[in-house]
């Protein structure tokens, strides 16, 4: 739970080596890299909203590992964060994100003319596409960190911004606090709402606090375009639709997103975005385009293979169950979505699922009429 | 301190000493739009406190009772000496709007100072949760006297086991939805320490949960020692469960019939209990065990908290007063089918709980039975109320076995000193 600033200089009255965190059990990304000493060097420290390093590290010390992924271990109160803990923030933003630099330059891309293809995927193995990422806005504390006003104020600006838009974009705003029981299991169902926080990596951070208060859905009236308001991060924004057309969705995404973007600015609340660390997000995992872009996809032969594993690898890609991350498998459907995040562009990432989903989906017809794919084994991207 | 020199020189406070140096607005500007927060003094203005009230209209605890806008305008920018603020007291309550079987205080202290500086909120859940106790007018009793207890030996036949326990928290350190690492490692040195002293009946070892076996840990469990890993919402959202299970331990005697929780909901959970119904051994246990413990840490110039009005000082306000619970496991199988059995357990001033202790339904026919009060009734009174009570519910059910009518007690005096 987040404390203000000044349970921090009560802290310090207490030696470095007695405050330090007893991390011999842990495995994940913050715990590889705390040593004693930085956290002497850093516990001294806090950003202007008062984020201290014990806040940055609860849900890392709280959460020692994960069945199925090396946690991050780590969260950011407010855009500062990365800056004044970049001692800690950089060393794990190196290691989770596949080697990128503290002096790294991420490029960002959201002009959809700029995919290839994603128009054919074979929609009797593609069964949904779905684009997401996530954005923060400027001058306001992060889910973590932030008090009632706060979120209540990043939720007035959000809906007000969302209902602007026009066209295939209008839609409704869903307030968690009065949507009924029957709204909201059918927007369960349907994949659109998210789920009141369980997972302790998210309550240890104190995402969930006040809930619902401030928390909320806006879809469009065709559902394809979907925004969480004050989840795991201020915005999430969501594209999706059945069947395997990558390319409108994404294009809509692009679209949508410049639209909303256009409007936080006029409010002088634009999001948050840096040219080393691209769009700042509450997660370390998240930063850079913060774009999971993905399909469900039946892969039951394929998915058994010896070289599963390795085949996603190299084609920079990640599978998840169909309930999300935390989740297993159903019947042989897979959610298949890019890994990276950061050092290459949303086009770059959405591409290597375009690419790489129908290459696996050709796979997966060779195998069915029991031939080889050894050939088609592709070099790691 | 150059720290603290530094911290001024960050934020929006540079935007002031910059301008003043003749960088103009340009550069204030400049500051606001990169910076993605404002500062703790500046949120204060931006956000009053009718911007940070939090929604209770679907709550139903006692904190959400007593809340008002004008209290909380009130309390929101104080601060303790230990720097816990009101937001912090009140975050399990506002999480967690209800509960299905009791009525939840909805908040926590975080030091005792807490119960003076938030003594507007805390007094009003106070009284409510204890049957209109005034803080401000009453004094609490303390009585550990065991030997003036009378028919403290139960039918075994059917009362199982029985068991007491309280809390006591060490003053000078924060409680543990507040502390630091540092301070909860330091309860554990200076309770471990002070127990090592004990002898006779009550020696005993200490078994601290990072180092524990699982085998350890699993046989302390299935015997009713062991504390779990919170998963109460109540308990994690209030901070409770932070760097678990980092100086989190059990001590307990070698017969295992006196054991102390470290470190879990309070500093220290203190625990008497046996197979069988002598409740009156239990708690001649309880209070000797008790008062030698607190001999031992006064000796390094440690105390409890205390206070004439409140009692003993403990996390959450339910527990204030004696601190105490206690109760036995009994089998009431005609007597619980009976609808007057929840009246007659009202009137003895008696709670029933399942076997698994609070938030537990009841497994067959068997219940917890203990005290409802807790502040204004001191430990030889709250104890001769369960045993008094107890005594009744069993020849209640003796009487329907009997096919014999059974009747409601009249209402227990509920002393208000």
């Amino acid at each position: 739970m987040p404390f203000g600033n000044t349970h921090n200089n009560f802290k310090l009255n207490y030696k470095a080596d007695d405050e330090y965190p007893d991390l011999t059990k842990h495995n994940n990304h913050m715990a590889k890299v705390l040593s004693k000493e930085m956290y002497g060097k850093l516990r001294e420290k806090q950003t202007p909203t008062g984020f201290t390093l014990d806040d940055v590290i609860q849900t890392g010390v709280d959460n020692p590992g994960h069945p199925f992924i090396m946690t991050v271990g780590c969260v950011a109160g407010d855009e500062e964060s990365y800056e004044v803990f970049k001692d800690l923030f950089d060393p794990i933003i190196c290691d989770r994100h596949s080697g990128y630099k503290a002096t790294d330059k991420h490029k960002t891309d959201l002009n959809f003319e700029n995919l290839k293809g994603g128009d054919d995927l074979d929609p009797n193995y593609v069964l949904s596409s779905r684009v997401r990422t996530g954005r923060s806005i400027k001058g306001y504390a992060l889910p973590p960190h932030n008090s009632r006003g706060e979120r209540r104020a990043v939720e007035k600006l959000s809906v007000e911004a969302l209902n602007s838009l026009d066209g295939e974009f209008k839609g409704k705003y869903y307030p968690l606090k009065s949507m009924t029981d029957a709204e909201q299991e059918q927007l369960i169902a349907d994949h659109f709402l998210f789920d009141k926080p369980v997972s302790p990596l998210l309550l240890a951070a104190g995402m969930a606090r006040d809930w619902p208060d401030a928390r909320g859905i806006w879809h469009n009236e065709n559902k394809t375009f979907l925004v969480w308001v004050n989840e795991e991060d201020h915005l999430r924004v969501i594209a999706m639709q059945k069947g395997g057309n990558m390319k409108e969705v994404f294009k809509r995404f692009c679209v949508g997103l410049q639209r909303i973007e256009e409007i936080f600015k006029k409010h002088n609340h634009g999001f948050m975005w840096n040219e080393h660390l691209g769009f700042v997000l509450t997660c370390p995992s998240n930063l850079g385009t913060g774009l999971r872009g993905g399909v469900h996809v039946k892969l039951p032969k394929l998915s058994t293979h010896a070289k599963f594993e390795e085949i996603l690898t190299r084609l920079r890609l990640q599978k998840r169950g169909t309930g999300g991350v935390d989740t297993a498998s159903v019947g042989g459907v897979f959610d298949i979505s890019n890994a990276d995040r950061i050092g290459s562009s949303e086009v770059d990432q959405v591409q290597c699922v375009v690419d790489g989903v129908k290459l696996m989906v050709e796979m997966e017809k060779k195998l069915e009429k029991g031939e080889s794919i050894d050939s088609m084994i592709p070099a790691q991207k | 301190m150059a720290s603290m020199f530094t911290r001024v020189l960050s934020g929006r406070n540079t935007a002031v000493i910059m301008a003043g140096l003749g960088a103009g607005t340009l550069v204030s500007s400049y500051i606001m739009m990169t910076e993605s927060g404002v500062s703790a003094g500046e949120k204060k203005k931006l956000y009053p406190p009718s911007a940070d009230y939090p929604d209770l209209r679907k709550h139903n605890n006692c904190l959400a009772s007593a809340l008002t806008p004008a209290v909380y305008g009130q309390l929101r920018d104080k601060l303790t000496p230990n720097n816990w603020s009101l937001d912090q007291c009140i975050q399990t309550g506002v999480d967690n709007p209800g509960h299905p079987f009791i009525k939840t205080v909805g908040m926590v202290a975080g030091d005792e100072e807490s119960y003076e500086v938030f003594a507007e909120i805390f007094n009003p859940v106070i009284k409510d949760r204890h049957n209109g106790y005034d803080p401000t007018t009453m004094k609490h009793p303390t009585d550990l006297d065991s030997s003036k207890i009378t028919s403290g030996m139960f039918d075994e036949n059917y009362v199982l086991s029985s068991r007491v326990r309280t809390g006591r928290s060490i003053r000078g350190l924060s409680l543990p939805p507040a502390c630091t690492r540092a301070e909860r490692r330091e309860v554990e040195r200076v309770v471990v320490q002070g127990l090592s002293g004990l002898k006779d009946d009550l020696a005993g070892k200490y078994y601290s949960l990072t180092e524990m076996t699982e085998q350890e840990q699993q046989q302390l469990i299935d015997d009713h020692f062991l504390f779990d890993k919170p998963v109460s919402p109540l308990l994690t959202c209030a901070g409770m469960a932070r760097d678990w299970p980092d100086a989190r331990g059990i001590w307990h005697n070698n017969e295992k019939t006196f054991l102390i929780w470290i470190n879990e909901e309070d500093h220290t959970r203190v625990i008497s209990m046996e197979k069988g119904g002598n409740m009156k051994r239990v708690f001649e246990r309880f209070c000797r065990g008790l008062k030698e413990v607190e001999r031992l840490i006064q000796e390094r110039g440690w105390e409890f908290m205390w206070n004439e009005r409140l009692g003993y000082i403990l996390t959450c306000p339910s527990n204030l007063g004696t601190g105490l619970r206690a109760g036995v496991h009994v089998r009431l199988p005609l007597l619980s089918k009976d609808s007057r059995f929840n009246k007659i357990l009202d009137n003895l001033r008696l709670q029933k709980r399942g076997t698994g202790g609070v938030d537990t339904a009841a497994v067959g026919d068997t219940f917890d039975i203990s005290n409802l009060d807790r502040l204004g009734k001191s430990e030889v009174e709250l104890v001769q109320c369960v045993i008094d009570g107890v005594n009744y519910l069993i020849d209640c059910e003796k009487k329907l076995e009997k096919s014999q009518d059974i009747s409601i007690p009249p209402p227990v005096a509920q002393s208000k000193k």
